[in-house]
């Protein structure tokens, strides 16, 4: 059935049955910003930044099916407006502050803002108070920079088989937790070989005695911004340094 | 220490009955916590592993369900557990001056438990007593009436340690409250009646009768009855345990609504015989509800009720002596979050799981209670369709308007003579409504709650209709006198605390506008917050991944297109004014350093030359 297409900001897009729009996209090389969505695993649709328009009703890119002759609105003045707002969201809810962050420059939610023009944070800041917790020999979690995307949570679940994390409270006091009855990463099965070790696109799950590797000017998104880097977000299927 | 041991001792002997009446399945976690906490007092972190190693389950999901509802505690609560309802109905019968009355008297801070442990004093969103309020929950049972008399004399009960049944009983009196009766509320319905009609019509018939009848659900969203019947019915089932399920909503939520909890406490036979026949028409084995849990005081009689039922005949194996017709029905109790009134949250919570909506489609007609095709219907619409098995389709078409079939029932507070449950014909208008009702001097109703649309003087003539203006019951009426704007910060921040928190926009968004709406009120806003307002609304109504986030807003949109001087008299400036108080931010140090010279300040407080307002 490879003669389905969807219309994605006017230009023809191939999908085969069962494929979402996103899916459609990356495989075309068309970047449409995710935070939450990953190749490797069942979409979820949570942080909505791949919030598009098809056929005049905005939907999640990750979630929705794509259908013959669906129009997709995406790179449009509307929507980046609305992800930018959402990225501004992220940045005041948790403590991200970037210059003193080892995850700067491979950062996601860092790259978006600069790919979406985020110039500031421009919300009064949450400030909560999320205690970091460096019990585990090899694994530094950094809870002040959770988005809540449950890519850590998936991948445990999914892969390692293991349920290391989970989420606890609602709305704004939602929270990552670990599976541990003193809420300890070392009291838990966690390992570096994880692949939930692996996924984090923010700064939380970072391995120990290392950081700074790459110097600036040579990091991920210093070399090209995420925009231009579709066909190696498509392809993370294979556990990327950390 | 020692307390660890008595404590780990109970766990071994207080929990393993628990375990052993769900049958150790994962599906009653919720059920489970409850519970747990009823015979622990608290979650403690103990009881959480022992519920996790019982159940097979991770022990972090344990946690993360019990950390997602309001009525779950994981640290120790007081003796007395004191929740004031806090919908707007209740704060304009005046809860704030008697919230505060009764933490005077007892000495403790609300939010807070006291240090004997004794009481915490707290807010709760509406239980749904608006018509009798100012109303509020005491370990669980709901008080009505409450007025400065009976704070005291709570207080003085609550020092005393009087257990909850040597309290006085007019405290617990809840009334029906039925000022207008209709073809539902006009008769009494004997059990079974609806059910039998609808087994002598048969599967097919009664089905055809639902078409015919245009019924659309009462919940608020008004999908058409039959439509999902027959989706559900369709469907195949799937996997391991191929069944059906028939699920009533009874979660009413919704701040300002409380037809249900009268529909529950006088017209449940009804009730169960439309759960019966939703069951009967789509060919299901299980009928769910699921009870909010501020309605926890109607379990008893209605699982009394549904072993009335057994016993008669109406529930089980053969009912009715109809070989193909084996059918039962289980209550399960919500735990304090609004969300789980929209039906995917609630399947989730049904299943033992956070409460947070599912990605649709999959409807649940065709993948609804674990995975099985299942049919979701408000309390009030399986009413609907027990009166349609009764009299026919055509009967319940000819009433209302050709879009909007039938009755409605309104549940009716706020500024007004008599408020009260009321059952008008759809397509009555609001002008009628609040003749009925006394309410003389209104300036605004909210129809449907916060998620609803607020009303002003000059759209009084519109109509209750799907077509017009559409609701789930709420009608909350404000006099001239009110303050629109407390109004919609009092929703702003039921939103901000019902938010489930799985989307970006939702749970960043509801807090912002709540905290913007404060910023206003504090007299600090100016016209830059309620551009932010707009903003965020359209972005929520946009990218929101349900309905609760998608209309978090539409309550602060209504008021400021129609009340914006209620807003506008708060504004410091037409401008820009930051919301961080830099005086104010030294506040701390002045306090430690034991400082209150003009050099200590900053800006106008400290009085230098130069600096103006």
């Amino acid at each position: 059935m490879s003669t389905q297409h969807i219309l994605l900001d006017g230009l023809p897009v191939s999908f085969t049955d069962g494929q979402t729009i996103m899916q459609a996209a990356m495989a075309a090389d068309i970047f449409i910003p995710h935070l939450c969505h990953h190749p490797e695993f069942k979409p979820q649709g949570s942080c909505k930044l791949c919030t598009v328009k098809a056929n005049g009703r905005y939907v999640s890119a990750c979630t929705m099916p794509a259908r013959d002759g669906m129009e997709v609105e995406n790179n449009s003045p509307d929507l980046n407006d609305k992800r930018r707002t959402m990225l501004q969201m992220l940045f005041v809810e948790g403590n991200h502050f970037c210059p003193s962050c080892e995850k700067s420059g491979r950062c996601m939610l860092q790259a978006l803002a600069y790919e979406l023009e985020m110039l500031t944070p421009h919300f009064p800041q949450f400030y909560p108070d999320r205690a970091v917790d460096a019990s585990h020999p090899e694994v530094l979690l950094d809870f002040n920079r959770c988005i809540l995307c449950e890519l850590c949570v998936r991948a445990s679940r999914d892969v390692d088989g293991k349920n290391v994390f989970a989420l606890s409270g609602r709305g704004i006091s939602k929270h990552l937790i670990v599976n541990a009855e003193s809420g300890r990463l070392a009291d838990t099965d966690f390992s570096l070989a994880d692949k939930a070790a692996h996924v984090c696109p923010v700064g939380v799950i970072l391995r120990k005695r290392r950081g700074f590797a790459v110097p600036i000017g040579s990091r991920r998104y210093d070399v090209q911004p995420i925009g231009m880097q579709v066909e190696r977000l498509a392809r993370r299927t294979t556990t990327e340094e950390v | 220490m020692s307390q660890d041991y008595a404590e780990a001792g109970q766990l071994d002997s207080r929990l393993p009955p628990i375990f052993e009446r769900y049958r150790y399945e994962a599906r009653y976690l919720v059920q489970i916590l409850r519970e747990v906490q009823d015979a622990l007092g608290h979650l403690p972190a103990a009881a959480l592993s022992a519920v996790a190693r019982a159940l097979c389950l991770p022990r972090a999901r344990v946690e993360g369900v019990a950390g997602f509802y309001s009525f779950f505690h994981l640290t120790p609560v007081g003796r007395y557990r004191v929740l004031f309802s806090d919908n707007i109905t209740d704060r304009m019968l005046g809860s704030g001056e008697l919230i505060d009355r009764l933490c005077n008297k007892l000495w403790v801070e609300r939010g807070k438990v006291s240090e004997d442990r004794l009481v915490s004093v707290d807010t709760t969103s509406c239980t749904g007593m608006c018509d009798q309020g100012p109303a509020l929950l005491v370990n669980g049972r709901p008080l009505t009436r409450m007025s400065a008399e009976r704070i005291d004399r709570i207080s003085e009960l609550i020092r005393k340690q009087a257990p909850l049944s040597d309290w006085p009983r007019e405290y617990f009196l809840i009334e029906d409250n039925i000022r207008r009766y209709d073809e539902l509320l006009g008769r009494q319905w004997p059990n079974g009646e609806a059910l039998k009609a609808a087994v002598a019509r048969g599967r097919e018939a009664m089905l055809a009768e639902m078409k015919l009848s245009n019924l659309r659900g009462r919940g608020g969203a008004g999908f058409t009855t039959h439509i999902k019947w027959e989706s559900a019915r369709r469907a195949p089932c799937a996997g391991e345990a191929p069944a059906r399920y028939v699920v009533c909503n009874a979660d009413e939520g919704e701040p300002g609504t409380f037809k249900d909890r009268v529909l529950l406490s006088s017209y449940a036979d009804l009730l169960f015989d439309g759960i019966s026949i939703a069951g009967f028409t789509i060919g299901a084995t299980l009928g769910l509800v699921y009870l909010r849990g501020e309605y926890a005081y109607l379990l008893p009689a209605l699982n009394e009720n549904l072993a009335r039922r057994r016993r008669d005949g109406l529930l089980g194996t053969r009912v009715l002596g109809e070989d193909d017709f084996n059918f039962d029905i289980e209550i399960h109790l919500g735990v304090g979050a609004y969300v789980c009134g929209e039906e995917t949250a609630l399947l989730e919570s049904l299943e033992g799981k956070r409460g947070v909506p599912r990605i649709r489609p999959p409807f649940p007609a065709t993948e609804g209670y674990l995975g099985q095709p299942t049919v979701v219907n408000n309390v009030e619409t399986l009413c609907k369709a027990a009166l349609i098995a009764v009299n026919g389709g055509a009967w319940f078409a000819g009433l209302g308007t050709k879009q909007s079939t039938g009755t409605k029932l309104l549940s009716i507070s706020g500024d007004v003579e008599t408020p009260g449950i009321y059952e008008y014909p759809f397509g009555v208008s609001v002008a009628q409504v609040l003749n009925d009702c006394g309410a003389g001097n209104a300036q605004a109703v909210q129809v449907s709650g916060p998620s609803g649309t607020c009303l002003a003087m000059h759209e009084f003539s519109r109509r209750i209709a799907f077509e017009d203006v559409p609701t789930a019951g709420a009608f909350m009426v404000f006099g001239e006198h009110r303050d629109m704007f407390e109004v919609a910060r009092n929703f702003a921040h039921f939103f901000a605390h019902e938010s489930c928190g799985f989307c970006t926009p939702c749970r960043v968004g509801t807090s912002l506008v709540a905290n913007c709406m404060d910023k206003i009120a504090s007299g600090q806003g100016s016209q830059h917050d309620i551009n932010e307002i707009f903003k965020i609304h359209r972005l929520l109504h946009a990218a929101s991944h349900c309905g609760l986030g998608q209309s978090a807003c539409n309550p602060l949109f209504d008021t400021l297109n129609k009340f914006r001087p209620a807003y506008e008299r708060r504004l410091r400036s037409l401008a820009f004014k930051p919301a961080f108080d830099l005086d104010q931010a030294l506040a701390s140090a002045r306090q430690m350093t034991g400082r209150d010279d003009p050099a200590a300040h900053f800006g106008l407080a400290a009085g230098l030359p130069g600096v103006e307002a």
